[in-house]
Order: C-alpha cells, then structure tokens, then sequence
C-alpha cells in the first residue's frame, strides 16, 4: 500500500509471489504453509528430542498436543480410529498453526483462502468415503439408513442423510474459512477506524472505543483460531468413526 | 456475514473517495470483472493493485492451482514428518513413561506383599520361639528338680546306712562293755568274797553276779 493510513481490510489476504513459477509460484501462502509445516515439525521433534522420563515443559506441550488429539480420536472413533490418529493430529496441528500465524501482524494466514479449507475437506471426504466403502463394501450405504426410522418416511430420511453427507466438505471448509475470514477482515476495520478517526477533529477524542474494541476482538480471534482447529479435528474424527461404523 | 460484507462495502467505497479513484476506469478492474463473475461485489470497486488479480483473493481462482500445489506438498510432508517420526517419538515416550510407572506399582506391590509375608513370618517365629522358651525352662525346671531330688535321696540312703552302721557298732559296743562288767563284777565279787570267806572260786563269783544281773 502506497498510503500507510489508507485502510484496506481486504489487502491481507492477496498473494504476492515470492518465487514467480507461472501457475504454480511460491507466494506468501506458501512461505506460510511451508513455515506451518517447519514450525510443527521442529518443535515436536525438538522438544521430545531427549525422552525424558520426567518431562521439561516443551516436552510436556508437545505430550499434551498429543494425548489431547488421541483422546479426541479414540472417544468418537474408537480403537479402530486411532489408525487415522496421524491424519487428525496434522490435520489439527496444520489448521491450529496456520491459524496463529495468522494472528501475528503481517503474516499470511493461510486458511483464509477458501481453496486451502476446501482442499482439507475433501481430503477429509475423499479418506471417508475410501476407507467406508474398502472396509465395508456397500455397507457403507447404511450410513443413509438410520435404523428404527418407519419405512414410509425412510426414502425421505435417506435422502436428507446424503444431501447432509455430501455438503459435509463444503460446511467444513466453509465454517473454517469463513471464521478466519471474517475475524480478520473485522480486526482490520477496527483497526482502521482508529486511524481513520484520528483524523476527523473532535472525533479523534473517540478513538479508544475502537482500539478497546480491536483488543477485545483480537482476543476473540485467539480463541476462533484454536476453536476452529478443534472444531475440525473433532468432525474429522467423528466423520472417520462414520467410516469405521456406519450403522447408526 | 451479510453485516460484515456491508462493512467491506462502506470501508472500501471510503477508500475509493478518498483517493478519487473510479475504479470500473481501471483496465485491470475491468478484467477482473470478466473473469471473477462469481466472486464478491465488493472488490471490484477496489481496483487491483497485485499481480495476480483484482478479484478479491479468497474467492481468485488464478490462485488455487498454486495454493493446491503448495498445500500438498506442505501438508503432505507434515503427514510423513507426523506419522513416521514426531508422533512414533512421542508415543513411544508416553508408553515408556506408563509402563514404567505400572512396573513401579506392580514392584511396589509385589514388595509390600513380601513385607507381610515377612512379617508374618517374624510373628511366627516369635510365638515358636515363646512357646520353645517355655517347654525348655519347664524342662529344665522338672530335670533340677529330679536331679535334687535324686542327691537327696542318695545322700538320705547313704546317711541311714551309715547311722545304722553306728547304732550296730555303738550296740556292740555296749554289749561288748556289759560283758566286760559282768567281768570285772564276778572278778570283784570273788575277790570280795574271798577276803571275806576265805575262798571261792572264780565260777561261783560269776553265777552270783549272773543272778545278781538277773534279779
């Protein structure tokens, strides 16, 4: 931005080439993905690098991301589910540091790109229906077969039960897209009144509303960033465990 | 999401006042607007000032293929970085840690057990101890006692022998004194006699003095 007080809430999420390749560049998003995929690599490695039986607190975060993602998986998906346990825990490791490094003044955050959410959603249902259909054939089907539904009403159900399965990629990218979005479009705009009325005479006496507001609102976005995290962990899993167990 | 796109709009439409910007003029707008026909209304009036494009960047599909690219291959090393090594490591050090601690538990237990089973012991040991203690003091006690017992009548017996050993010697002494007096009468008698009569004989002494001792 050429004008340091011009408010532009839309101007974090554009994608500057770093590398240029044409088509495929290496943009800020994918410094950031990359340095997401870094940062969770090397802590965990790092910080449980001596295997300590008493564990210093590095280790005990990197422990407690763990047991916290295994108690996730193995309460909605069972023993069965801990075969994706590798699977959710990138997932919400990815999702949770891409998200807090979106937190950090101007970085890139990567999961305010719908393509980026999307992407994991599918991955997520193309895993589901994969698995449900390799493990148990067309019984997978019975998903849409909730049992002790009346047998009139049943065509409807199983009809609504696939509409719902199949909009499971698009509420899923979409939820978390949409969150990161709007908080950091929000953040910004309060941001930008601050300045913005700084500059109008007797309104500059009402700019701490707006910064007591960005403050808040930037607390909240902590707590979206980690809660959207959760959020998808948590209907991954619960989609894998559909996988596992299809019957109702 | 309706109140915040409206926020965008007002936001961005301040933006392009202050500049006095017309934005559609922009040749790059322009182009956006063919191409992001389902993309959000708000960007337009922006006008595109990155390479990629004016199309707000979310919803700019010039910038997916790069985005997909990237995210595969960062997502899929952070995968193969989780699966084969951070998680293995970590797991392996939890399991570790509960195995170790149930050994410690089942240790302790197996200890704790061990100590009853000593101290029971020790109890046992202690009541045989009391009751040997007894039998061999009570033993002891009945063998003094025989053995007292035994000297006492040795030393009794040997005492009565011997008392009446010296209640013979002592009778036949007597006897053997008596006899002796009856002696030295008849010798006194005869000598008494014959002073007084002239004679008599030894046997007549001693006939009188045998009725004399009769009488």
């Amino acid at each position: 931005m050429a004008d340091p007080t011009k408010v532009d809430p839309i101007h974090q999420f554009a994608l500057t080439d770093i590398v240029p390749l044409g088509e495929f560049s290496f943009t800020n998003s994918s410094l950031f993905m990359v340095l997401t995929t870094g940062l969770i690599g090397a802590y965990l490695i790092m910080s449980t690098q001596k295997r300590a039986m008493v564990p210093n607190r590095l280790q005990l975060v990197s422990e407690m991301l763990y047991e916290f993602v295994a108690n996730m998986v193995s309460d909605s998906a069972g023993k069965a589910g801990m075969k994706f346990f590798p699977f959710v825990f990138s997932l919400f490791m990815f999702v949770l540091v891409a998200n807090l490094f979106g937190m950090i003044p101007f970085f890139f955050t990567v999961t305010s790109h719908i393509i980026v959410t999307f992407a994991l959603a599918m991955l997520v249902f193309i895993v589901v229906v994969v698995y449900g259909f390799w493990k148990n054939g067309f019984g997978f089907l019975r998903l849409f077969v909730p049992s002790g539904v009346p047998i009139y009403i049943l065509p409807l159900v199983a009809v609504i039960e696939v509409i719902s399965f199949l909009s499971r990629p698009i509420s899923l990218s979409v939820r978390l897209f949409a969150n990161i979005l709007a908080g950091h479009i929000t953040l910004k705009v309060f941001a930008g009144f601050i300045v913005s009325m700084g500059g109008l005479g007797w309104f500059a006496l009402l700019t701490p509303l707006p910064l007591i507001l960005t403050i808040g609102i930037t607390a909240l976005e902590f707590l979206v960033a980690v809660l959207q995290a959760y959020v998808f962990a948590l209907l991954t899993s619960m989609y894998i465990n559909d996988a596992i167990h299809p019957g109702h | 999401m309706a109140g915040l796109t409206q926020d965008i709009i007002i936001v961005a439409q301040a933006d392009s006042l202050q500049e006095g910007v017309v934005a559609p003029a922009n040749e790059q707008a322009a182009e956006a607007g063919e191409h992001a026909t389902d993309t959000h209304a708000t960007t337009e009036a922006h006008g595109g000032e990155e390479a990629h494009s004016a199309a707000f960047p979310p919803f700019d599909p010039s910038g997916f293929a790069g985005q997909l690219l990237w995210l595969a291959i960062t997502f899929g090393a952070l995968y193969l970085l989780m699966s084969r090594v951070a998680l293995p490591q970590i797991g392996s050090i939890i399991d570790t840690r509960r195995a170790r601690i149930e050994g410690d538990l089942a240790e302790a237990e197996r200890l704790r057990k061990e100590t009853e089973k000593a101290a029971a012991a020790y109890e046992a040991a202690l009541a045989e101890a009391r009751k040997n203690a007894q039998a061999i003091a009570e033993e002891t006690r009945v063998s003094i006692k025989a053995d007292i017992d035994n000297r006492r009548a040795d030393v009794e017996a040997g005492l009565t022998t011997r008392i009446s050993e010296a209640e013979a010697r002592i009778a036949a002494t007597k006897t053997a004194a008596l006899a002796n007096v009856d002696e030295i009468a008849a010798d006194t008698a005869q000598a008494v006699v014959a002073r007084v009569t002239g004679d008599a004989t030894l046997e007549e002494a001693r006939d009188a003095v045998a009725i004399v001792n009769r009488g």
